[in-house]
């Protein structure tokens, strides 16, 4: 079981560029189905011999996008780099909306995707708030993340991409991060007066706030 | 929870926190009225429930109350091994499961650096491209039911029925199927799959006619739909919304296109756009959508490659460390699965990025200076499922 991991990463060469490489394989397969599992298994084994045993996943990136931010930026982005071929740019939390700005107006990113966190509770920064944005100009993705300590504040984006507003509202109640300049902070999934945040690591998973649940429910647990 | 014990109709006073409108003078000089809309209401899809401010009959601002529906779905994940989790997330967006089930398998297996093979690709496809008709047609069965046409329903859930027969016979459950696997599928596509698909396919072009035959030109239906709860393309960007109700407001951006996913590649399709972003621009965009994905199922059974279906990913997974975000076109809009391995059996974090809940934000901004019977037309044309958003 150990080697699990390193099975499936031969095929990293064909995920790469998936609309170029993957079409002619498909259209050679049913050409040949006499021996259909014969001729899947070489091209795997061949294309990860050669190249470099150890998949390396991340790499530093270093594109246009990252030297016209590094240019206007300096030493606010801390790290650059790739994971699986999608970009992260990883940013100094206090210069986030000015930051976010750039990104929508000068490089076009003009929907964010998706707005969420990651608790690292071990770290001395415990949380990681990571932004997906999308370029409809240049169908590009571009990930943009901040380390926030605990009761640390995040500047909100919400009057960058109006979309942060309930995305924000969301990573309160689940993490309570606050992000400062929000509009309206509040809770949105659970219920207003809950105490805890359920998507911290120390939060465990059968945990719960019992005396909003007995005050509003009337039963001892939820569970 | 708190919301039932408010009461259901406030005089002026009640703070709304989107958009408090305090200097609107009313029509009338009459005081503005805060009513209260679910989370019990036939109309609301589920549990959702909308504070209205009103002046008069007319919608002056608006909050949306969620969270009914919340099952920790993220925090579950956590807690579960990458297989195991996956059955949850068909209980996400239950009209279109084999849809968030495709995402999430994609995700994992960009995770795992794998690729599902071919044949397994195709038949994933056609899976998915059935599901959006499904979806579609439920939306569009239960969004006219709510405008007041009764008949469009029965005709919906005849054809409706016709595919969920297809995912039964082909993993044995209807709507909660957990049709795919991660590295590709558990099941071989069943003997007459092809066949079936196909006679549906041919079938489903007349009935599309006949839906529209009801509605398109119906005057009452136009009425209720033109003009109602525009919103125009800047918008729609800014608030993130995706899916058809971006395409209607002109946006011609689809991720099958945009970055193409399982088979999608190969197929030649249309994205159809609407013009102005009203109500009856979204109705016409989802009832070409449901052409179009015919067409991609009838040239997916044409040509379904031989060969393994499932890839060679082991049976426990530890995904090497990392992250990564993958985002498929849902019949609702983009659902994007972000995923962080720490090299266990367990995904570290999954976030979900549920397009319901994205789209549901835009809502305050298409119901203003609407009447109140033209909210109930609004929350059916941004087509959420409740289970989604609230996750």
């Amino acid at each position: 079981m150990a080697d699990e991991p390193k099975e499936p990463k031969p095929p990293q060469v064909p995920t790469g560029e998936k609309p170029a490489s993957s079409t002619p394989p498909v259209s050679t397969h049913p050409a040949k189905p006499a021996d259909a599992n014969a001729p899947v298994a070489p091209p795997k084994a061949a294309a990860p011999a050669a190249p470099k045993p150890p998949v390396v996943l991340q790499t530093p990136l270093d594109n246009e996008i990252v030297k016209r931010f590094r240019a206007k930026f300096g030493g606010s982005l801390l790290e650059a780099t790739e994971d699986r071929k999608q970009a992260i740019l990883t940013v100094d939390r206090a210069r986030l909306a000015e930051m976010a700005m750039h990104l929508r107006d000068e490089e076009k990113f003009d929907m964010l995707a998706d707005l969420t966190a990651v608790d690292w509770p071990k770290r001395e920064k415990r949380f990681d708030v990571v932004l997906d944005l999308y370029s409809f100009a240049k169908n590009e993705r571009l990930r943009l993340k901040v380390h926030a300590a605990d009761a640390e504040e995040v500047p909100s984006v919400v009057s960058v991409w109006p979309a942060a507003n309930w995305q924000e509202r969301e990573v309160f109640d689940m993490f309570g991060i606050i992000f400062s300049g929000h509009p309206d902070l509040k809770r949105i999934l659970l219920p207003d007066e809950w105490q805890g945040y359920p998507l911290r690591k120390d939060y465990d998973i059968l945990q719960q706030d019992t005396a909003w649940v007995r005050e509003n429910l009337g039963i001892e647990s939820g569970q | 929870m708190k919301a039932g014990s408010e009461a259901i109709l406030t005089v002026k006073g009640t703070t709304l926190s989107i958009g408090t409108t305090n200097d609107h003078k009313t029509l009338l000089g009459a005081d503005e009225l805060v009513i209260n809309m679910g989370p019990q209401h036939p109309s609301t899809h589920g549990v959702l429930r909308v504070k209205l401010k009103l002046d008069g009959e007319r919608v002056i601002g608006s909050e949306c109350v969620i969270g009914y529906l919340h099952r920790g779905v993220e925090k579950i994940a956590e807690n579960r091994t990458y297989q195991q989790f996956a059955p949850y997330v068909d209980r996400m967006d239950y009209v279109a499961a084999v849809s968030s089930g495709l995402g999430y398998c994609e995700a994992v297996e960009k995770l795992l650096v794998a690729e599902a093979p071919p044949r397994a690709r195709v038949i994933r496809t056609i899976l998915t491209e059935l599901q959006r008709i499904a979806s579609h047609l439920l939306w569009l069965g239960t969004h006219a039911l709510d405008i007041g046409a009764l008949t469009p329903l029965f005709y919906c859930f005849r054809e409706r029925e016709e595919i969920l027969k297809i995912f039964e016979k082909y993993c044995g459950a209807r709507l909660t199927t957990h049709a795919f696997r991660i590295g590709g599928l558990q099941y071989e596509a069943y003997d007459t799959l092809e066949k079936d698909v196909e006679r549906f396919c041919k079938d489903f072009e007349s009935r599309i006619a006949e839906y529209e035959a009801l509605l398109t030109q119906n005057r009452i239906w136009i009425g209720r739909t033109k003009g109602v709860g525009i919103l125009t393309a800047a918008d729609a960007i800014a608030f993130g919304v995706t899916g058809p109700v971006l395409r209607a407001s002109g946006v011609k951006w689809d991720i099958r296109k945009a970055a193409p996913y399982a088979a999608y590649d190969q197929y030649k399709f249309e994205i159809p756009v609407g013009t102005t972003g009203d109500t009856y621009d979204r109705y016409l965009v989802r009832m070409e959508e449901m052409r179009q994905s015919r067409l991609i199922c009838l040239q997916a059974i044409e040509n379904i490659p031989s060969g393994p279906i499932m890839a060679k990913v082991g049976k426990v997974l530890k995904p090497p460390p990392g992250e990564v975000y993958h985002a498929i076109e849902a019949p609702k809009g983009e659902i994007g699965y972000y995923i962080v391995s720490d090299g266990t059996v367990m995904p570290y974090r999954v976030h979900i990025r549920p397009p319901s809940f994205i789209n549901l934000q835009a809502f305050d901004r298409m119901v203003r200076g609407h009447l109140v019977a033209d909210v109930v037309a609004i929350i059916g044309t941004i087509d959420i499922v409740l289970g989604e958003v609230d996750r």
